[in-house]
């Protein structure tokens, strides 16, 4: 690589990556405490849940599509599970595979109001969005769910969250520490493995970058554009339903307030996540570190005093920084050749 | 619009003109320019010169850097080095509007450039007017009408100014792109392959505009590859060629043979089709009619038989790769496919039956812009280069890197991405790819549409010689290519199958009657 286009070039491939490198140190140095590795995995904490749905996101961003109703299908997945633990008091094991299945099949509409109805991708998942902010309230009126809650009918519920489903959100292995990383992160790292398998390494994902780029030509290559298309909207319910797991797992509760943030910073993170070694698309595992790096800004902030509420304008703040990233400098560097 | 102190210019403008005029000197000076992206040179020491009242005629293959120089000039790129001076200033426009303001007006190849579909005719005549700043905050309607008729009229147009241009051909379009050019009395015309969507009519209108334009001193940068335009309207050519000037032509009568030899590298020759035996047969049309009017259509094709489909746009070619391709249906009739009967529903289940199509317009329909030329070759064949989904990445790179080798693709490396290739290059990556496998049937819809001599000469070839196994059928509008490439040539006209001749001696007036039909012969001679 010659000098005229070293710097750009390594700008726009590794600017994100020493920036984050840059605040882990500038972190370590000047806020106590936050190196180290319980703080680490505090930072994987924070942003497994985020992460897991922006995972899915990047999956119908691929595709050039979105998925607005990640965030209403975490918290129906929040619901649906306390309400099947605490009132129906199924076991943990019928209440996961129940959300999935849920998660699953509002993927599956979601495709399906794209694929074939035609309606645009934003509109069909913003009507699912409402759609599910609202079904979620039905059966329990409008309340929490909990232990002890009297029902509508005036019976007492007397299901509850079994331990088994509390491992889920609250267990923490052993690794050279007590009690270090929790089962969140596990699956945080896990899910991240197998979509970047998935969108890097097998013909499935290919194909979907192709759709992404130039649907028509995909098509007459011989892709079956509305399968891969469903297939994301599917991918992106299931993340998310896992993700209103974790939730519900960690809480004990099925709260009807809690997820509200989740759809806008897993959007962002995904979205971060173009900056990260010059992708200039939606990536795996740009979507991991974007998530990382919002996590680590934060945390380190709130370790040096800054008061919560300046969380979201920092957040904003990045993703601000990083679409910059991606639009300008990658745009300016590909134009041409013709 | 003309204000005092922009008559004073005007006028002096008129005044440098006479003299230059007088003294042989260049409106527009092009003095070493050089342009590259990326690690591609595209430009390499440019040195070019316009006079006024004269039409400079620059040829080219496609990827010899006409469009770069052109982008230069009209502000869409700007060098890396040389300069050019306009009228005797140093010229160097950062955005478009800069070059029109200076008087250098640029008419683009690619036609929904130069309109707005959504608006009506009057609108786009007068679009620059719409974005002067000078002109006040409301719309005239009544004077937006009037004016834009007057220039309907000068350019010899004659539409409904009301109408949305949507609903105008594209030769239509064309027009409307260069009156609007026209609107704002350029002093440097720059007009990059106009013709290419007219028909000879139209053209002929054009180039009286042209040539009144030259009486009026403007200076006319025309580029094209058609040699009928060129022996037309050229009073010099320029010939480019990777990059470079590769041969100047002034003294008249103009070497158009030169020309040709500088632009490509080697002469033209007549291509000498063998006709090979024929093998099984492998497609058979039977009673096929594309609409309710149309006739039916009954053909055979066999292995090891190239197949040329030529006819006008609208003849019904591209309707008929769709149905092979299982993008479309036809009205009614049978298709069989070595025997059975053939119905497929999409590209998918084509492909899976054995029919490959490589189809027409590559940017809309072949290329996939975010890939490099590995992933764009494969794309299809995913399936072969795969173990349980997941990719074989070294299979995959050396198919990539054998394609690249066996059909002369110009790249630094099979990861380059594709929009970095010229045209003739990426037409052979968008080709090469249904090549990765063999198939019983090969339909390629205009495989030469925006591709250099070389690259024709490279893709035909290529196709030729791996054609045993299977049978070819290739849709193309011009006959040269037609006779070029196929062992047999079918003509089309309004849907119907009007001709088939052996490609051997052939009778080229009758395939042009044939193309024609009978209610246009008038119009024949292009």
């Amino acid at each position: 690589m010659n000098n005229e286009f070293g710097i750009r070039e390594f700008s726009i491939k590794y600017g994100f990556i020493v920036l984050l490198a840059g605040l882990i140190l500038f972190f370590s140095i000047f806020a106590s405490g936050f190196a180290g590795p319980r703080s680490a995995v505090f930072i994987f904490q924070s942003v497994a849940i985020t992460g897991i749905l922006a995972l899915g996101v990047t999956c119908t961003l691929v595709v050039d599509g979105f998925d607005l109703s990640i965030g209403s299908v975490a918290t129906s997945s929040l619901m649906m599970s306390a309400y099947m633990l605490v009132i129906l008091e199924q076991n943990a094991f019928v209440a996961v595979i129940a959300c999935l299945l849920m998660g699953a099949f509002v993927g599956l509409i979601n495709g399906l109001l794209i694929v074939k109805m035609k309606v645009p991708d934003l509109l069909a998942t913003l009507g699912m969005m409402f759609l599910l902010i609202g079904l979620q309230r039905v059966p329990t009126e409008g309340r929490s769910i909990a232990t002890g809650m009297r029902l509508p009918s005036g019976e007492v519920a007397d299901g509850v969250f079994p331990a088994s489903f509390l491992w889920i959100g609250r267990h923490r292995f052993d690794v050279f520490l007590e009690k270090l990383i929790p089962v969140p992160v596990v699956i945080f790292l896990v899910v991240a493995l197998i979509i970047w398998i998935f969108l890097e390494l097998t013909r499935h994902g290919r194909l979907m970058y192709a759709i992404g780029s130039n649907e028509r030509a995909a098509s007459l290559a011989g892709t079956n554009v509305n399968y891969y298309k469903i297939l994301a909207y599917v991918i992106s319910g299931i993340t998310a339903s896992i993700g209103g797991l974790l939730l519900s797992a960690r809480l004990g509760r099925g709260d009807i307030a809690s997820g509200n943030n989740l759809l806008l910073d897993s959007v962002a993170a995904a979205l971060i996540g173009f900056a990260v070694l010059g992708a200039a698309k939606p990536n795996a595992l740009g979507t991991a570190i974007g998530a990382l790096f919002v996590g680590v800004l934060l945390h380190g902030l709130t370790m040096m005093n800054a008061p919560y509420y300046t969380q979201d304008f920092v957040k904003g703040g990045v993703l601000v920084i990083a679409l910059v990233f991606t639009f300008a400098l990658t745009s300016r560097s590909r134009k041409g050749g013709h | 619009m003309i204000d005092n102190s922009k008559f004073s210019d005007q006028y002096d403008y008129l005044l440098t003109i006479i003299i230059l005029v007088f003294m042989k000197k260049p409106a527009c000076q092009i003095i070493g320019l050089e342009k590259a992206f990326g690690p591609n040179k595209v430009l390499k020491n440019i040195d070019l010169d316009l006079f006024p009242g004269e039409v400079t005629v620059l040829m080219g293959a496609n990827g010899a850097g006409k469009s770069t120089l052109v982008k230069i000039l009209c502000g869409v790129h700007q060098s890396d080095g040389g300069s050019i001076n306009l009228f005797g200033k140093t010229f160097k426009p950062k955005k478009p509007l800069e070059a029109f303001d200076e008087g250098v007006v640029t008419v683009h190849q690619s036609i929904n450039d130069g309109v707005i579909p959504d608006l009506d005719v009057a609108s786009n005549l007068m679009l620059d007017r719409l974005t002067d700043k000078k002109s006040g905050f409301f719309i005239s309607e009544k004077n937006l009408r009037i004016e834009s008729e007057k220039i309907a009229e000068i350019m010899g147009l004659s539409f409904d100014s009301k109408k949305p241009v949507s609903e105008l051909g594209v030769a239509d379009r064309q027009l409307i792109a260069i009156a609007r050019a026209m609107a704002r009395s350029p002093k440097v015309l720059i007009l990059d392959e106009p013709t290419s969507s007219l028909s000879a009519k139209e053209a002929d209108r054009l180039f009286k505009l042209v040539d009144r334009l030259r009486s009026t001193n403007v200076a006319i940068l025309y580029i094209s590859h058609r040699m009928s335009d060129i022996r037309q309207i050229a009073d010099k050519i320029i010939c480019m060629r990777d990059g470079s000037i590769s041969g100047t032509f002034v003294e008249k009568p103009l070497d158009y043979e030169g020309a040709v030899t500088a632009m490509i590298g080697h002469k033209m020759t007549e291509v000498n089709v063998k006709i090979p035996e024929t093998g099984e047969e492998i497609l058979s049309l039977s009673d096929l009619k594309l609409d309710k009017e149309s006739r039916e259509i009954n053909l055979k094709i066999y292995q090891n038989e190239v197949v040329a489909v030529t006819g006008l746009l609208g003849s019904g070619k591209t309707q008929l790769a769709s149905i092979l391709f299982g993008v479309m249906k036809q009205f009614s009739g049978k298709v069989y496919l070595n025997g059975n009967i053939y119905t497929p529903s999409s590209p998918l289940e084509a492909i899976k039956l054995g029919v490959h199509m490589s189809p027409k317009d590559r940017s809309s329909n072949a290329v996939i812009k975010d890939f490099d030329i590995e992933r764009n070759l494969t794309i299809p064949f995913l399936n072969n280069y795969s173990w349980l989904s997941l990719l074989k990445f070294n299979s995959l790179k050396n198919i990539a890197r054998e394609t690249i080798s066996d059909l002369g693709i110009v790249c630094q490396s099979e990861n380059d991405n594709i929009e970095t290739l010229s045209g003739g290059n990426q037409q052979k990556v968008v080709v090469g790819r249904w090549l990765l496998q063999n198939c019983s049937l090969l339909v390629l819809d205009e495989p030469f549409q925006g591709v250099d001599i070389k690259a024709r000469r490279d893709i035909g070839n290529h196709i030729r010689e791996t054609s045993d196994n299977r049978a070819t059928i290739v849709f193309v509008a011009e006959l040269d290519e037609a006779l070029e490439i196929a062992d047999k040539v079918l003509v089309m006209n309004e849907k119907n199958l009007v001709g088939e001749h052996i490609n051997k001696n052939v009778d080229i007036n009758k395939i042009l009657v044939e193309i024609a039909g009978q209610s246009t012969l008038g119009e024949l001679g292009r």
